[in-house]
């Protein structure tokens, strides 16, 4: 099962390469990109770049935005290009073509975002560091590690959910993008809505909490999450269905 | 369904069994009550009309779908319990190559190679060995994006065939190709079965090509088998038997005599010669010996054989 899954992750990141041109010339793109969004705010921020949680959200959002660019492609960019199919009538077992394919998600934008935290961590030194060694303390180099890896787990399933039930990759990229715009606005009306004094009391939770429960809790909350979607995706990803779909 | 010529149990082992294998889709049989066999090493052609219910079979034989009714072995495998086993022994070019474009040739065959966790070196010799039969070896460099039809699809079989397969399911592999690449592809199909030794489950419009590469053929409308049997057998049951007789001297008295006899169901004088239609595919000696005696002067006795393209039109006239 281990070796079965590797090869559909394999080949889905030599897709994720390929699909910004050559071999060469996308590998070098993904590192320019996680170079620039890994630098240049951390850069602009200076030393408090280790110091303040910052580096914590940035290592949230950036596996989304990765994930997003490609789950999408993960099952409606098969069944467009008409492989999928193919793929279905191969002796994989169903767990290791969904496991593979989030895996390769999971483990693209989670690679990315540690590549360019460590990165970013380089850039500030280098230039804010005058002799001193600028480092992350233990929790929030474990908070990055944690949040990147289940923010990517959380999108790559969410997406993989939207992308198996798309004709096309340009529909579940539409469907993604309303997905993620009503979650954005959800929690910003949310918030907006949300009485006064029960936002102060929430932001002195958070604030009070200290940083390694309240990493427990989020880390808690978005495992759960994410247990669930990969749960509801192996319910959906049935050979019969898809072929049928 | 018409049975048309008894398999021969002395063939061998079985590829693929079927008995009453039926599947609904919301209330109506795409495919209803097939009953066939198709012996191990042999192509067998399944032909019918578009929508007949090829590609479901297909996909029930492969155990994408589940039947409704019935029941299936391929290769020893039950298709509702054992369909991973019967993948693993199995390869399939759908109605899709299914080709990865952003990949190139080598890479789409490596990748279907580690999928039957083909050891690295024996995928390197497979991918050589098939790239090399069907003409690809030079292009094996490049993204398979831009590719004909023609090359996809030859990169396609080559694809469903990588891991050595038992038996390997084809459904129309020649459709959009020109006449030159499909008769190429035909050919490299014959080498593949004289080679290797696979059984090849086979769906095609191409009637000459079902006539030159299958050893047997079922003909399916409308989900119903209408046949299955030898070419040959097909031809026969559905053309009857036609005598052509050259020579001179048929005259009126010679053709009342024929038509007086029970085993002739008709007969004409065409450019000089005359045909004779039979019944039952009787015996054409004692005719012979019948118009010698009337005074005619043959020179040659021939029987007329139907076509597959002939036999097919003839089973899709007819009644379900």
């Amino acid at each position: 099962m281990i070796a079965d899954i590797w090869t559909v992750t394999t080949k889905e990141w030599r897709e994720y390469v390929i699909l910004r041109g050559s071999a060469r010339g996308g590998l070098l793109g993904l590192l320019v990109f996680a170079g620039f969004i890994g630098v240049v705010m951390p850069v602009e921020l200076g030393a408090s770049w280790v110091d303040t949680p910052i580096a914590i959200v940035s290592a949230f959002w950036l596996p989304l935005v990765l994930v997003l660019s490609v789950i999408g492609d993960s099952f409606a960019g098969e069944r467009e290009r008409h492989t999928l199919e193919t793929l279905l009538a191969t002796r994989l077992p169903d767990r290791a073509i969904l496991l593979g394919k989030m895996a390769a998600a999971v483990g693209y934008g989670w690679a990315l975002t540690l590549i360019a935290t460590l990165l970013g961590l380089l850039a500030v030194n280098l230039v804010h560091g005058h002799g001193r060694l600028l480092l992350f303390r233990p929790l929030a180099g474990l908070g990055i590690a944690e949040v990147s890896l289940l923010g990517a787990a959380l999108t790559a399933g969410a997406g993989g959910l939207v992308s198996l039930r798309s004709a096309t990759v340009r529909e579940a990229q539409q469907r993604l993008s309303i997905a993620v715009m009503g979650v954005f606005f959800g929690l910003l009306i949310g918030l907006q809505a949300m009485p006064r004094a029960w936002l102060n009391r929430l932001g002195e939770a958070i604030l009070g909490a200290g940083e390694g429960p309240l990493l427990l809790v989020v880390g808690l909350l978005l495992g759960l999450v994410d247990v669930a979607l990969l749960v509801a995706l192996a319910i959906r990803f049935r050979r019969a269905r898809l072929i049928l779909d | 369904m018409g049975d048309v010529g008894e398999y021969d149990s002395t063939m061998g082992d079985v590829a693929i069994r079927a008995e009453h294998l039926s599947r609904e889709f919301h209330g109506v049989r795409a495919v209803d009550d097939l009953s066939f066999e198709v012996p191990v090493g042999i192509v067998f052609g399944f032909l019918g009309p578009n929508g007949s219910g090829k590609t479901t079979t297909i996909r029930l034989l492969l155990g994408l779908l589940e039947p409704s009714v019935g029941e299936a072995a391929v290769l020893g495998h039950d298709v509702r319990r054992e369909a991973e086993a019967i993948r693993l022994r199995a390869g399939a070019l759908l109605e899709y190559p299914g080709l990865y474009d952003r990949l190139t040739a080598e890479a789409n065959l490596d990748f279907y190679g580690r999928i039957w966790h083909m050891p690295a070196n024996d995928r390197r010799t497979r991918i050589r060995a098939l790239l090399t039969q069907f003409g690809l070896w030079e292009r094996r460099d490049e993204r398979i994006g831009g590719w004909s039809r023609g090359m996809r699809q030859k990169l396609g079989i080559a694809r469903a065939l990588m891991h050595r397969p038992a038996l390997v399911f084809l459904d129309e592999p020649t459709a959009g190709l020109d006449p030159i690449a499909a008769a190429a592809l035909v050919e490299d199909l014959e080498a593949l079965v004289a080679g290797e030794g696979v059984t090849i489950f086979l769906t095609t419009h191409n009637l000459h090509e079902a006539e030159k590469l299958c050893r047997r053929v079922g003909v399916i409308r409308s989900g119903h088998l209408l046949a299955v049997g030898t070419t040959e057998d097909l031809v026969r049951s559905t053309s009857g038997s036609r005598v052509e007789v050259i020579g001179r001297g048929f005259c009126e008295r010679t053709l009342h005599l024929l038509e007086a006899r029970p085993e002739v169901a008709g007969l004409g004088l065409r450019n000089g010669s005359l045909w004779i239609d039979l019944r039952d595919d009787a015996a054409v000696a004692p005719l012979v010996s019948l118009m010698v005696g009337a005074g005619v002067a043959i020179e040659e006795v021939r029987r007329e054989r139907a076509s597959l393209e002939e036999a097919f039109i003839s089973l899709m006239e007819r009644e379900v």
